[in-house]
């Protein structure tokens, strides 16, 4: 029989809504060393990491857009997936009833918030992937809606750019996507990349490139070398911590190509906000793993 | 860091100038996109009958913009079902949205300081200049900190717009704010646009 997790899944979410990950945190204290004494740059990220300590002391949102939540959950066969999406969904009413996550989920047509995060199939957004084995792991995104506005999606050749179908026009495009985000995505931020796919599958491989952790390469070279290229030519606009000046921008940039139509070549940036909050539980033999 | 009270008078606002650090105490109320619009259709551009308890709500926020400050914030609140409201996160959200709107929001009501994140156009930037007013910037995000500086939350209004988007009043100590839109002119929003864009072309070759 299936076991019911969702309390399980009640810690998953809590956890990714009030800690951030301790890569993201490193990575943020080393940008604030970077940053002059006494700049505004420094201060706003003094003001970031003393709100992450606090959420995570006082179990409350890292931020109060806890966003859109994003589950990829790997699930051996024979599993029910409608009631593993029940159980989840259970998880996330209670999750917001004890205001981890604020209620997110407005009706398009009518304006109105459902008040407890569900909406329809596509909130919260669920990913199912069939496994061998019997181990269930869940990953959980909450990507802000401030962040998701200013994520944007290029169409290549792009004539105004003098973008080409190559990653020199990638290059192009995601720096374009990095000047026009300014602050407003909530600086610095990360970026994933996706290059490829149709205009769907493009934004859900920009996605997935954000589950790489910051301390690992990517595996082709080429694309290691863009990310790092791109992460540091965007630390040369100036933008700065919130738009307000300064020498971070961009803390790390992640791509993912995928397999593409001869007919097109898009390249989608899902802008991720310093409140980069993704967590996974790992569930095995009836015992729990947080990571 | 500057220490500020909410009613703030003219002398204060003009004193103030684009990258000063602003501490900020005293009751302010937010509002973000249902608000702004609610306010335009109904009390500005009249397209909408004012309906249920409209009036009552106009006239009671009126009272707390004059010379006071709107925070455009969604905020994640507890004790929803008991009516015992607490701030658990309170960070600012996208303030450019309510462009089209806040130059005329701000005059009519003289609100004397708004907060956001992100900053403004050159119609807000110039009802600053005019009213006068600033734009404060908070930090995105830092909703646990900000929530902390908030001590007590004193009513809500159009609860029905849904937790974010209602109109909540509260009374705040020592809220961390930058002031990035003075009422001189002056945008860092706007400067660091430019000399970003002069880096940027110069990157792509544009
Ligand atoms: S962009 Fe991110 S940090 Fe900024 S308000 Fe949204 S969720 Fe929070």
């Amino acid at each position: 029989m299936q076991p019911d997790l969702t309390q399980e899944l009640l810690e998953l979410v809590r956890l990714t809504a009030t800690s951030l990950p301790a890569d993201v945190e490193q990575t943020i204290a080393a940008a604030r060393d970077k940053e002059d004494a006494g700049s505004v740059a420094r201060s706003v990220l003094d003001t970031i990491l003393r709100n992450v300590q606090m959420a995570r002391e006082h179990s409350t949102p890292i931020c109060q857009d806890t966003g859109t939540p994003i589950f990829y959950v790997d699930i051996p066969a024979g599993w029910s997936i409608r009631e593993f999406r029940r159980q989840i969904e259970a998880a996330v009413a209670e999750a917001t009833r004890r205001v981890y996550l604020r209620p997110n989920a407005v009706n398009s047509l009518t304006g109105k918030n459902t008040g407890n995060n569900l909406g329809d199939e596509y909130f919260p957004t669920v990913h199912f992937h069939e496994v061998d084995g019997d181990t269930v792991t869940v990953r959980l995104m909450l990507k802000g809606g401030g962040s998701e506005n200013v994520s944007t999606q290029y169409k290549l050749p792009d004539t105004r750019l003098h973008a080409g179908r190559d990653l020199e026009g990638v290059y192009k495009v995601v720096m374009d996507a990095v000047y026009q985000a300014q602050g407003k995505g909530c600086a610095p931020g990360f970026l994933g990349v996706g290059i490829g796919g149709d205009r769907g599958s493009s934004f859900y491989a920009a996605k997935e490139a954000l589950w790489r952790t910051l301390d690992e390469p990517n595996p082709d070279p080429e694309l290691d070398a863009l990310e790092r290229r791109i992460t540091e030519d965007a630390n040369k606009l100036g933008i700065g911590p919130m738009g307000l000046g300064g020498k971070t921008t961009v803390m790390a940039t992640r791509i993912k190509a995928i397999h593409r139509l001869p007919a097109c070549y898009f390249v989608s940036i899902a802008y991720m906000c310093w409140a980069y909050r993704r967590h996974t539980m790992i569930y095995r033999n009836g015992q729990v793993e947080y990571k | 860091m500057r220490e500020i009270t909410i009613p703030i008078d003219d002398e204060t606002i003009r004193s103030l100038k684009a990258g000063d650090t602003v501490a900020l105490t005293g009751v302010m109320m937010t509002g973000r996109d249902a608000v702004h619009k609610w306010l335009m259709d109904t009390f500005i551009n009249k397209t909408r009958q004012p309906q249920g308890d409209d009036l009552e709500v106009y006239e009671a926020i009126k009272k707390i913009l004059d010379h006071g400050v709107l925070y455009h914030c969604g905020p994640v609140v507890s004790g929803i079902e008991t009516g015992d409201y607490k701030f658990v996160a309170a960070g600012p959200t996208t303030s450019i949205r309510e462009e089209p709107y806040e130059a005329t929001v701000i005059k009519h009501f003289n609100i004397k300081g708004v907060i956001g994140k992100g900053g403004m156009g050159p119609n807000t930037l110039k009802a600053c200049q005019e009213t006068p007013a600033v734009y404060f910037h908070a930090v995105g995000g830092a909703a646990s900190l900000i929530a902390q500086s908030v001590q007590r939350v004193l009513g809500v209004y159009k609860l029905e717009f849904g937790v974010p988007e209602a109109m909540w009043v509260i009374e705040v100590k020592a809220f961390p704010v930058i002031v990035t839109m003075d009422s001189h002119g002056n945008s860092l929003h706007k400067s660091v646009l430019e000399s970003s864009q002069a880096r940027y072309r110069e990157l792509i070759g544009a």
